[in-house]
C-alpha cells in the first residue's frame, strides 16, 4: 500500500485554479519532493492532505484513509508543518513541545528517541520564547512538534524557505535520518538544488504536475545537448544566441546563459557567428533539474 | 479532559505572559467604577439664579436666602432691573431669572396675588428644565413655610413626593449597574474574540486544527478563562460599589450572578460568531465596536427605553444587554427576585442558546 495516493485532485479559489487534476503516489518510507515556484499549488495540496481544506473534485488517501471521510484518523497519522512558523511565539520552546504533546495525548518522553537528533540541538534554549528563536531553530522546533506523536507521514510545506544555507543542509540531513526510521516524507521546496536530496520528485507549475521521477531520472530526460555561454555584453548575447542556427532555447542562468540545442548545432559555427562578442566563452554542460523544469514549463 | 486542562493552562499562561492584558483586567474595572460614576452624572448642580427683586420685602429676601441654602442653586445676582438680569443670562452667567413683582408680599394673602415670573436659559435643555423645577420647588417651599407661620393651624402640604427605590434620585445608583455591563461586554465579548482571531492571524490555528482536539474543546478553552475573569471583574466592581458608593444590592447576590452567567454566555457566543467571520483583529474590532455602540446607546444603559420612539422600543427587544440591565437595576435598587424577573432570565437564556448555536454552526475547522 502506498503512503499517499492522490487521484485527480482539483481545487479552485474563485476563478483561480490552484490545483488542476493532480495525481501521483508516494511510496511508504519515501522522501518525496514537490518542486515548483511560488503559486504552483504546493501549499494548497498540503492543506488538502492535512484535511484543512476540502477539494472541489478528486480524492486522496493517506495510509489508506480517505482525507475527507476519515479526516480524524488522518490527523493522528500525519505531522504537518505549515509554510509559516505557526507555533506560539509567547510560549517557550519546552512549553510548545509539551503543549502539542498534550493535544495528541502523548508524553514527550515517549517520542524523545525520535525527536532527539533534532530537539537536542535546541534543548539548551528550552526556556526561550519561541518567537525569539532564529529561523533555523524555529524550523527545528516546528519539526519536533510535528513529530511528537510519531506520525507515519510527514507533510512539510517549504520547511527551508527563509533559512540560511548551512541550516538548510542540516535540515535535509535530519529528514534523511527520519526517512531511515521509516517515516514517509512529502516535502515541498522552491529551491531546485534541494531536489537532488529527495528519493523522487514531482515538478509542478500552475496547479499541474510536469513530471515525476527520481532526480537522476528527471535529468536524464533532458536529451538535448546543453551549453553554457558567456561574454561581455550578456543581454545582447542572449538575443543574438536565440536567433543562431541550431539553437532551440537560450535563457539566463546565473552568470551564464544556458543554450539548448538540437543535433545540427556545431560549437565552431556558433562561435563564428558570435565573433563580434568580446570575451566569448562556450562550454558543454550537464543539465540540471532546473533546466528540465524550464524545458517542461515551456512545452 | 486531560487535553482540555492543558488547553486551559495554555490560555491562562498566554494571558499572564501578555504584557498588557493582566494590567487591563485589574485597571479597567477599577477605572470604570471609580471615575465614570463621578463623570456620568445627570444631576444638575450649580444652577445660577438671578433675582429681579421689585418687592424688597421680608418675603422676597427669604426666598433669596432659601435659594442660597439650596445645594443646587447659587444666587449670583440680585437686582431691581430685569434688563440687567437678562443681559447676564445672555452672557451665560445666569441660568434662571426669577422676577418677584411689586407688592408681592402685600398681595400674597389676597385672592389674586401677582405672580412670580421665571425665565430660563434652555440651550442646555436638561439644565434649564431641571433648574427651573428646583427654583419652583424652592419658592413653593418658602411660601408654604410663610403660610404656616401666619396661620395658627399647620396645614399639610398638598402634594407629597417620594422617589421609591432610589429616594435621593441619586443618578450614580442608576448608572453603576449599567457600568458593570460595559465591563462584561469588554471582558467577555471583546477579549475572547480577539484571542481567537489572533490565532488565525498568527497561523497557530492551522497547527491546532490538524490535531485531534475537537472544535468544542478548543472554543471552550478560549472562553472559560474569560468567563472566570468576567465573574472576577464583576465581583470586583460590586465590592467597589459597596465600599466607595455604599451601594449594595437590595436583592440577592445570587440573582445577580445567575443573570451575569447567562449574559456572559450570550455575549461570548455573540463574539465567537463575529470571530468566525473575521480574518483579522482589525475586522473583529470594528464589527464589535459597531454592535457595542448599539448596545450602549439603545439598551437603556444611558437613556430610559420608555422615552424612545415606539419603533426603537420594539428594536430594543432583540438587544440582550437590555434584559441584563433590567435585572441588575431591579435587583440592586428594588430587591427583585428571580420570580419577578423570570421573563428577563428567559430572554437571556434564549439569547445564550441562539448565539452559541450560531457560533457552533459558523465555526469551520476546514475551509
Amino acid at each position: 500500500m502506498n503512503a499517499i495516493t492522490i487521484d485527480n485532485l482539483s481545487k479552485s479559489y474563485g476563478k483561480v485554479k490552484a490545483l488542476d487534476g493532480i495525481s501521483f503516489e508516494v511510496h511508504r518510507g519515501e522522501l518525496f519532493g514537490l518542486i515548483g515556484p511560488d503559486g504552483a499549488g504546493k501549499s494548497t495540496l498540503f492543506r488538502l492532505l492535512a484535511t484543512l481544506l476540502n477539494a472541489d473534485s478528486g480524492n486522496a488517501l493517506i495510509d489508506g484513509y480517505d482525507i475527507v471521510k476519515h479526516y480524524r484518523e488522518i490527523r493522528s497519522r500525519i505531522g504537518y508543518m505549515p509554510g509559516r512558523f505557526s507555533l506560539y511565539h509567547d510560549l517557550s520552546v519546552e512549553e510548545n513541545l509539551n503543549f502539542f504533546a498534550a493535544l495528541f495525548g502523548v508524553k514527550v518522553e515517549e517520542s524523545y528517541d525520535l525527536i532527539a537528533p533534532i530537539y537536542s540541538q535546541i534543548e539548551p534554549f528550552r526556556k526561550r520564547r519561541a518567537g525569539k528563536l532564529s529561523g533555523g531553530m524555529k524550523q527545528k522546533l516546528a519539526l519536533s512538534c510535528a513529530l511528537i506523536h510519531r506520525p507515519s507521514v510527514l507533510l512539510l510545506d517549504e520547511p527551508t524557505t527563509g533559512v540560511d544555507a548551512v541550516s538548510r543542509s542540516e535540515f535535509w540531513d535530519m529528514l534523511r535520518g527520519l526517512k531511515e526510521r521509516g517515516i514517509t516524507i512529502l516535502v515541498s521546496t522552491p529551491y531546485m538544488d534541494e531536489a537532488s536530496r529527495c528519493d523522487r520528485i514531482a515538478l509542478c507549475n500552475e496547479g499541474r504536475i510536469l513530471g515525476i521521477d527520481t532526480p537522476e531520472g528527471i535529468v536524464r530526460g533532458f536529451d538535448a545537448p546543453l551549453y553554457g555561454i558567456r561574454a561581455k555584453r550578456m543581454f545582447k548575447l542572449l538575443e543574438a544566441a536565440r536567433s543562431a542556427e541550431g539553437v532551440v532555447d537560450c535563457y539566463p542562468f546565473g552568470e551564464y546563459h544556458h543554450l539548448v540545442t538540437d543535433n545540427s548545432f556545431s560549437e565552431e559555427r556558433f562561435a563564428e557567428q558570435m565573433h563580434t562578442f568580446e570575451g566569448l566563452c562556450i562550454e558543454r554542460l550537464e543539465p540540471t533539474i532546473e533546466d528540465m523544469f524550464i524545458k517542461l514549463m515551456k512545452r | 479532559m486531560r487535553t482540555f486542562r492543558f488547553l486551559l493552562q495554555k490560555e491562562f499562561l498566554q494571558i499572564r505572559r501578555n504584557s498588557f492584558l493582566p494590567k487591563l483586567i485589574i485597571a479597567f474595572p477599577l477605572m470604570v467604577m471609580l471615575l465614570m460614576p463621578l463623570i456620568m452624572t445627570m444631576d444638575v448642580r450649580n444652577v445660577n439664579v438671578a433675582v429681579v427683586d421689585r418687592d424688597r420685602s421680608t418675603t422676597s429676601s427669604r426666598i433669596i436666602s432659601h435659594f442660597g441654602a439650596s445645594e443646587y442653586l447659587t444666587p449670583v445676582l440680585t437686582t431691581s432691573l430685569y434688563e440687567e438680569a437678562l443681559a447676564a443670562l445672555e452672557r451665560g452667567d445666569v441660568d434662571v431669572i426669577v422676577q418677584i413683582p411689586d407688592n408681592f408680599e402685600r398681595e400674597l394673602s389676597s385672592t389674586t396675588p401677582e405672580r412670580i415670573s421665571l425665565a430660563a436659559n434652555a440651550v442646555n435643555a436638561t439644565k434649564g428644565g431641571l433648574g427651573m423645577q428646583y427654583v419652583v420647588q424652592t419658592i413653593a417651599h418658602t411660601l408654604t413655610e410663610l403660610r404656616g407661620e401666619s396661620l395658627p393651624v399647620v396645614r399639610s402640604e398638598l402634594v407629597t413626593v417620594e422617589n421609591r427605590y432610589n429616594p435621593t434620585l441619586n443618578y450614580r445608583h442608576y448608572m453603576i449597574p449599567a457600568l458593570m455591563i460595559i465591563l462584561f461586554i469588554l471582558v467577555c465579548g471583546f477579549l475572547p474574540a480577539l484571542s481567537i482571531v489572533g490565532e488565525k492571524e498568527s497561523g497557530t490555528i492551522e497547527q491546532i486544527n490538524v490535531t485531534p482536539i475537537s472544535r468544542l474543546q478548543f472554543t471552550l478553552a478560549k472562553l472559560v478563562p474569560y468567563w472566570i475573569i468576567g465573574l472576577f471583574v464583576v465581583s470586583l466592581a460590586m465590592v467597589v460599589a459597596r465600599l466607595v458608593y455604599g451601594l449594595a444590592p437590595v436583592g440577592s447576590v445570587g440573582t445577580i450572578y445567575l443573570g451575569a452567567l447567562l449574559f456572559i454566555l450570550t455575549i461570548s457566543g455573540f463574539s465567537l460568531t463575529i470571530a468566525n467571520f473575521s480574518e483579522t483583529m482589525q475586522q473583529t474590532m470594528f464589527v464589535m465596536f459597531f454592535f457595542i455602540m448599539i448596545f450602549m446607546l439603545m439598551s437603556g444603559l444611558l437613556t430610559p427605553i420608555d422615552s424612545m420612539p415606539v419603533w426603537a422600543q420594539r428594536f430594543t427587544l432583540i438587544l440582550p444587554p437590555r434584559y441584563f440591565i433590567e435585572v441588575l437595576r431591579s435587583v440592586y435598587l428594588k430587591g427583585a427576585t428571580i420570580v419577578d424577573l423570570w421573563s428577563n432570565f428567559a430572554a437571556l437564556g434564549g439569547f445564550a442558546m441562539v448565539f452559541n448555536t450560531l457560533a457552533a454552526l459558523t465555526y469551520k475547522k476546514q475551509a
